[in-house]
C-alpha cells in the first residue's frame, strides 16, 4: 500500500492522509494507491501540509504500518521516550517500530 | 560573562520582529515552504522528524543562570519539559510549535540569547574550551576571542552565503578540550618567544563524511591580526570553494584539494591585501569586552582541604572535578549521561538546578561542553561536598566523566530527518552494560561516541571507541572503529571490519575493551593501547 504523510504546518506534527483530510494517528491513514501525486500536488498547493511524500506500507493487524523504520519511528515517536510516543506509554510501541 | 549593549541588542530584537512577520505569512499562506524554509532555518528552526526543533546558541558555552533558567522556562512553556545539549554547546528543543516561535524568541531575546546563525550555510557558533577562564594551562582567558569573532561573524554580510556551513573553536591550552582541530577553522592562542600573545590557525578540519584533520596553515598570527587572517582564510573559501556538490562544499575538501602549501599562500597573499583596507576591529572594542571576562572575586583564602570521607562524594571528586587555576577552587563537572539515560539531555527542573546551583556556588556561570555536559567554572572546594549532595537530589551526579559511560551521541533516527540509525538506545545499552562505576574506572578514560549517521554529529571519528548506524536495507546496523580522538592527540578512528546489530554492537564495544584491559602496559588508555598493538588483535577478538 502507499501512505501520504507530512508535517502539519502549524505544530510540525507528523501526519497522514486519511482519505479526506489529515490525521496525526497512523491508524486513520489511507492507502493512496495511484492517486498519491495527485492528492500530494492538492495538499502541497493548498498549502495545508508541510513537505508531504509518499511512502510504502503494508497492513500490520489492521493498522497501516511504514515500510521503513524511519517513517515507523515517526508514526510513533521517540523509541526512548515512551511517555512521547503517539500513544503514551504504549507498551507495543517499540516493537511497532523495530 | 559578556553583556549585550545596544547594538548586539538592537539586532536581535529586529531579527526577532523580522521572523515574526514571516512565521505570519507562512502561517496565512502567503509564502510558500520552499520560500519560508531558508528564512526560518536562519532562525535554528528545524523542521526534523517529529516537530519542529529550534537550536538555540551558546556562544563558547558560557551562560549565566538567568540564562540557563529561561532555557528551563522555554522547556516547560514551549516543549516537553527537557532540552537537548549538543556537540556545538547549544541547545535543542523538539517539539517546538512554528506558530509560537516568535514568542518564544522573544523572551529568549530578553536574556540576551537566539537562535541565530545555528543553521545554514555562515559562520556558526563559536566554540571554546569549556574550562576557559578557569584552566590552569591556558595562556589566556579564549573567550574574549571568541567573542570578537561572534561579534565578527554575526550577520557578516560577506558570509552569510558560504558554500556550506563553518565552525569555528578557539581554544587556549595545549590540552585541547574543544576537539579544536577537527572544527572548518581552529584557533589556538599561544605565546611566543617574546611573550606576545598570538594564534595558531589550523584550517580544514572536520568530521562527516570526509574526516579530516586541520593542517596548521600558520603558527604564529599575531593577536592584533587575527580577525583579519581569519578574514583572509574565509574569503579564499568563499571565493573557490566548491558550490557544485554539496558533499564537496566544506573548506577541508577546498585545502585538500588544493594542498595545504598552496591555499597558505592564497590566504597569505589575501592577508596581505585585506591588511591595505584597515579592517581590524578596533583595539578598544576586545578591551570592552575584555572587562566582562575578568577574574570573579575570588575569596583567596579559601582552603584547598577536602573532607573525602564519604565515599560516593570521593568517587564522584576523583572522576568529575578538576584542577582550578585559582587555589582553594575547583571545575566541577555536571554530567549528563546518568547509566541508561539520554546523553546530553537535562529536564526543565535540571536545568533549573544546575541554574540555581551555579548562581549559589559558581559565581553565576555555567558552561555547555561538547561532550554533551555542563560545568560549573568556580566552585570552592569547601562547597563541594554541598553541591554534589545537592546534585545527587537532581540526579545529577553521576561519576562518569571522560569513562565509557560518558558518550557522546547524537539524537539519532529518535529525532533526526538525516539519520539512518538509531543511536540513543546504542547508547543506553552500552552504558548499562558498564554500568558499574568500578569497571568503568578500571577501563579509564574512555571516549566513546555514537553517530546515527554519516554526518558524524555525534563525533564517532573522534572516538577511542566510535560506533556509526547505518541502515543496511532498512535495518539498523551499526560499524565499530577504534583509535580516534578530539584531543591534542588528534586522530580518526579506523572501521574494524563489518558492522553488527543492535546488540551485537554492545557486545563487540565489550570484547574491545577486554582486548584492551588483556594487551595494556602500564597507565596506557585505551587509545594507547590500540595505537601500541594495531588493530589486529582487536578485530582476531570481534570476528574469529
Amino acid at each position: 500500500m502507499k501512505l501520504l504523510t507530512g508535517n502539519d504546518l502549524k505544530s510540525g506534527l507528523v501526519t497522514w492522509w486519511t482519505g479526506k483530510d489529515w490525521s496525526i494517528n497512523i491508524e486513520d491513514a489511507v492507502d493512496v494507491g495511484e492517486e498519491g501525486e495527485a492528492i500530494l500536488a492538492a495538499e502541497e498547493a493548498a498549502r495545508r501540509v508541510n513537505s508531504p511524500y509518499i511512502i510504502d506500507g503494508d497492513e500490520d493487524s489492521g493498522t497501516p504500518r511504514p515500510a521503513h523504520i524511519k517513517d515507523r519511528v515517526r508514526a510513533l515517536g521517540p523509541t526512548v521516550r515512551p511517555d512521547l510516543t503517539l500513544k503514551p506509554n504504549d507498551a507495543s510501541a517499540i516493537d511497532k517500530v523495530v | 560573562m559578556y553583556k549585550y549593549d545596544q547594538y548586539d541588542q538592537s539586532i536581535v530584537d529586529a531579527r526577532v520582529a523580522e521572523f515574526r512577520d514571516q512565521v505570519e505569512r507562512r502561517l496565512a499562506g502567503e509564502i510558500t515552504e520552499d520560500q519560508f524554509k531558508p528564512l526560518r532555518l536562519q532562525n535554528g528552526l528545524y523542521l526534523q522528524l517529529h516537530a519542529y526543533m529550534l537550536r538555540v546558541a551558546i556562544p563558547y558555552g558560557t551562560l549565566n543562570s538567568k540564562q540557563m533558567k529561561m532555557l528551563a522556562h522555554i522547556a516547560r512553556k514551549y516543549d516537553r519539559d527537557y532540552g537537548h545539549f549538543t556537540t556545538r554547546q547549544n541547545i535543542q528543543y523538539n517539539w517546538i510549535q512554528l506558530d509560537q516561535t516568535p514568542d518564544l524568541l522573544e523572551e529568549l531575546a530578553s536574556v540576551e540569547m537566539h537562535a541565530i546563525q545555528t543553521s545554514g550555510n555562515c559562520i556558526r557558533n563559536i566554540s571554546s574550551d569549556q574550562y576557559a577562564g578557569a584552566a590552569a594551562d591556558e595562556v589566556t582567558d579564549p573567550r574574549p576571542w571568541a567573542e570578537l569573532l561572534r561579534q565578527w561573524s554575526t550577520f557578516h554580510p560577506e558570509f552569510a552565503h558560504l558554500p556550506r556551513k563553518f565552525k569555528f573553536a578557539v581554544i587556549a591550552s595545549e590540552e585541547d578540550r574543544a576537539a579544536m582541530r577537527l572544527h572548518d577553522i581552529g584557533i589556538q592562542l599561544v605565546r611566543n618567544d617574546a611573550g606576545e600573545l598570538g594564534a595558531r590557525f589550523f584550517v580544514g578540519g572536520g568530521m562527516g563524511r570526509t574526516p579530516m584533520i586541520g593542517p596548521m596553515v600558520r603558527d604564529f598570527v599575531p593577536a592584533d591580526d587575527l580577525i583579519s587572517y581569519a578574514e583572509a582564510c574565509l574569503r579564499v573559501y568563499n571565493r573557490y570553494g566548491r558550490r557544485d556538490n554539496k558533499y564537496k562544499a566544506r573548506i577541508k575538501i577546498l585545502v585538500h584539494e588544493l594542498g595545504k602549501d598552496e591555499y597558505t599562500r592564497q590566504v597569505e597573499e589575501e592577508f596581505k591585501h585585506i591588511k591595505t583596507l584597515n579592517l581590524d576591529p578596533p583595539k578598544a572594542e576586545l578591551e570592552r569586552i575584555t572587562t566582562f571576562f575578568q577574574d570573579p572575586d575570588y575569596d583567596l583564602s579559601a582552603s584547598d582541604d577536602l573532607d573525602l570521607s564519604d565515599p560516593d562524594f570521593a568517587i564522584w571528586v576523583d572522576q568529575n572535578v578538576k584542577t582550578h587555576k585559582q587555589s582553594g577552587y575547583a571545575i566541577a563537572n555536571i554530567s549528563l549521561k546518568p547509566i541508561g539515560g539520554i546523553p546530553g539531555d537535562a529536564t526543565s527542573v535540571q536545568i533549573d538546578v544546575m541554574a540555581d546551583l551555579a548562581k549559589e556556588y559558581s559565581f553565576d556561570e555555567l558552561r555547555v561542553t561538547h561532550a554533551q555536559n555542563i560545568v560549573l567554572p568556580h566552585v570552592k572546594k569547601s562547597d563541594l561536598y554541598t553541591l554534589w549532595q545537592k546534585l545527587d537530589e537532581a540526579e545529577l551526579a553521576t561519576p562518569n566523566l571522560d569513562l565509557i559511560s560518558d558518550m557522546i551521541a547524537c539524537p539519532g533516527l529518535d529525532y533526526c530527518s538525516l539519520a539512518n540509525a538509531r543511536s540513543i538506545p546504542v547508547a543506553q545499552k552500552i552504558a548499562t552494560r558498564f554500568a558499574d562505576v568500578g569497571k568503568q574506572k578500571e577501563l579509564g578514560e574512555l571516549k566513546l561516541k555514537i553517530s546515527g549517521c554519516i554526518n558524524a554529529c555525534g563525533h564517532h571519528h573522534a572516538g577511542h571507541i566510535g560506533i556509526l548506524g547505518v541502515d543496511r536495507k532498512g535495518v539498523e546496523n551499526y560499524q565499530l572503529s577504534l583509535g580516534g580522538s578530539g584531543a591534542e592527540d588528534v586522530s580518526l578512528a579506523k572501521i574494524t571490519g563489518p558492522g553488527f546489530d543492535e546488540d551485537g554492537i554492545v557486545d563487540a564495544v565489550e570484547k574491545a575493551t577486554n582486548v584492551y584491559l588483556e594487551q595494556r602496559e602500564g597507565d596506557e588508555r585505551f587509545v594507547d593501547t590500540y595505537r601500541r598493538v594495531g588493530m589486529a588483535p582487536f578485530k582476531e577478538a570481534l570476528y574469529d
